[in-house]
């Protein structure tokens, strides 16, 4: 199941990626677009509360291409951590993501997410301005985007929070980085009520990279060969190159000069997840993978 | 529909042995959870489980929630057969996740955590799928997105209204990723649902958490809540962990969604039936005829699934 092109001379274990994803030096969201993009224009606010900067979003030259980026941003210190509130974002958040999708719609700019949060907000304030709504209508308007999206999880992917802006037609991770349906610590509380046994659930829930190529959730890893904070500079550069790949790709298969390209677009990124789980017909005993269908 | 209450055939519960408290053998008191009072556990079977003193809503099984929402015998059911398997060979102290699985759907009465299939409310045709959370807390998985997907899909093929019931304590941890995808996959068909012309009615029971929550659940035309159901995105045991704050009295109940304005509407249980029906109506009246040609293949209750 590893990548190739990966020199590994043992696999790490998953709380070993959990530590490299969260490491405070890894390279942040603002590192990718200072380093990747040009004339990038930050955008602010949901235009009904408030400014969430722990999701950022605006409009950057890539690759020869204005994009719509949306980003988990987390902080370098702990002052900006509290600024950020570590890249876990507020309703607020998912309904800036919103808006500016549909901005990109409007004006055909492919979207861009990268994805870095531990999960979303937890707080007496979240649920009151609704962050199941605000998330499940960012997910509604990413899952039926008429513009052509890639998400790359840059280190940690926590949950619907993660998901919100990972709703794409390419999804690729970084060699370190996890993706899962709970943090290790959220799911060690919900299984055996003790956070502290987050090691165990980071092995038990299959969260890294390599794991979910294997399942097909994603499309690439892109190899660290050394840990991303060690050498951020090259990393970024080969996420990238990555990007820019499948952004080629998909701009080819759907330009976005043509209007029968949405149908189509939509009726791809469809079956990208309709496929996936895993179940069995009882009838015909055949084990369905989705995953493994295409 | 009092004969559903019988729960005969291969539905019936079977009895149980460790924890006592869900086991509710008929001809028992029951106790109200909200006001203490004892309830002959007939008659509260007969007031569709509201407490015929303080009007609290008890949790209502699947089965029974379909008997409620629709003509009697117009229900039926599909994919029965799709099984759950074990993508992550999932193991921990409490033994595999097959393990569980089998010691749920024995307990349960139920293959899954949602039961599917179409009926007729007051002749009025309808989609319904509704999630039981006596089966590891209706948690979602592969089995629950897939089966909701198709019948949102034939919902769409057809024009039909779609009915989501959900009471859920979220994504299923024991499948990992796949439960967190299932999220975007039954929000995916949604959209379609919408383009197709069909209106998604949901109502959020009591408790709605986390994956329902912030996926299908919440991606509705209507949302309708029961009196006092608790709804939000995290638990109040972990706001309260996390924040360290005590909160506020009524936090996430269906009342204070409805004054926060995240929901439509707040619906006792006797008016279920009637408020459901005069949405169909309105839904239907100006829209063009539906389309005439039957499903590819319906499937009856038990037998094999279509994909």
């Amino acid at each position: 199941m590893a990548d190739g092109g990966t020199p590994e001379p043992a696999p790490l274990a998953a709380w070993d990626r959990v530590k490299l994803a969260r490491h405070p030096q890894r390279p942040h969201a603002l590192d990718y677009l200072r380093e990747l993009t040009t004339n990038f224009v930050e955008l602010h606010g949901d235009r009904v509360f408030g400014d969430d900067h722990a999701l950022i979003g605006g409009l950057a030259a890539f690759d020869g291409c204005t994009v719509m980026v949306l980003a988990h941003q987390k902080g370098g210190n702990t002052k900006e951590n509290i600024d950020r509130n570590f890249g876990m974002a507020r309703p607020e958040g998912y309904r800036k993501a919103e808006r500016l999708l549909r901005h990109a719609e409007k004006f055909r700019f492919p979207v861009i997410a990268l994805i870095d949060t531990p999960g979303a907000d937890v707080g007496v304030g979240s649920e009151e301005r609704g962050q199941a709504t605000a998330i499940a209508e960012s997910l509604l308007t990413m899952a039926d985007l008429r513009v052509p999206s890639i998400a790359v999880v840059i280190g940690e992917g926590g949950s619907g929070g993660a998901l919100a802006i990972g709703v794409a037609d390419r999804m690729l991770m970084l060699e370190n980085a996890i993706y899962s349906v709970a943090s290790p610590e959220a799911s060690a509380a919900i299984l055996w009520r003790d956070a502290a046994r987050a090691p165990e659930a980071a092995a038990t829930m299959r969260i890294t990279a390599p794991d979910l190529l294997g399942f097909g959730v994603i499309d690439e890893i892109v190899p660290e060969p050394e840990p991303a904070h060690e050498r951020p500079r090259a990393t970024i550069q080969a996420t990238g190159a990555a990007i820019a790949r499948h952004l080629r790709e998909l701009l080819a298969a759907y330009p976005l000069d043509d209007p029968a390209a949405v149908d189509r677009l939509r009726e791809a990124r469809y079956r990208r997840y309709r496929r996936l789980g895993v179940w069995r017909d009882e009838a015909d005993q055949a084990l369905r993978v989705g995953s493994a269908a295409s | 529909m009092r004969e559903f209450f019988q729960r005969r055939g291969k539905f019936r519960p079977q009895p149980l042995d460790e924890s006592g408290e869900l086991q509710i053998p008929e001809d028992l008191w029951v106790k109200c959870p909200k006001c203490d009072e004892v309830i002959y556990s007939r008659e509260l079977e007969r007031n569709n489980r509201v407490c015929p003193k303080c009007s609290h809503h008890l949790r209502l099984r699947a089965r029974a929630r379909i008997a409620l929402l629709s003509d009697p015998d117009s229900f039926t059911e599909w994919d029965r057969g799709i099984a759950t398997e074990d993508p992550l060979e999932f193991v921990d102290g409490g033994g595999p996740y097959t393990d569980k699985l089998a010691r749920t759907r024995a307990k349960s009465g139920e293959g899954e955590a949602l039961v599917i299939g179409e009926a007729m409310l007051e002749g009025r045709p309808l989609v319904l799928a509704v999630s039981e959370f006596e089966f590891l807390g209706a948690s979602m998985g592969s089995v629950f997105g897939e089966k909701l997907v198709r019948a949102i899909e034939r919902a769409a093929e057809r024009r039909l209204p779609l009915v989501t019931v959900s009471a859920s304590g979220g994504a299923r941890m024991h499948e990992g990723i796949f439960s967190l995808m299932q999220m975007a996959k039954t929000v995916a068909a949604l959209a379609r649902l919408g383009r197709a012309g069909a209106p998604h009615i949901a109502l959020l029971t009591d408790p709605c958490y986390g994956g329902v929550s912030a996926s299908y659940a919440t991606v509705a035309d209507i949302i309708m809540a029961e009196p006092g159901a608790i709804v939000g995105f995290a638990g109040p045991r972990v706001i309260e962990q996390v924040t360290r704050q005590k909160l506020p009295e009524g936090f996430q109940t269906a009342e204070f969604l409805l004054e926060h304005g995240a929901i439509d509407l707040v619906v006792r249980r006797d008016d279920l039936r009637a408020t459901l029906t005069t949405l169909l109506d309105h839904y239907q009246r100006n829209a063009p005829p539906r389309p005439v040609e039957p499903l590819a293949a319906p499937v009856a209750v038990g037998e094999r699934a279509d994909g």
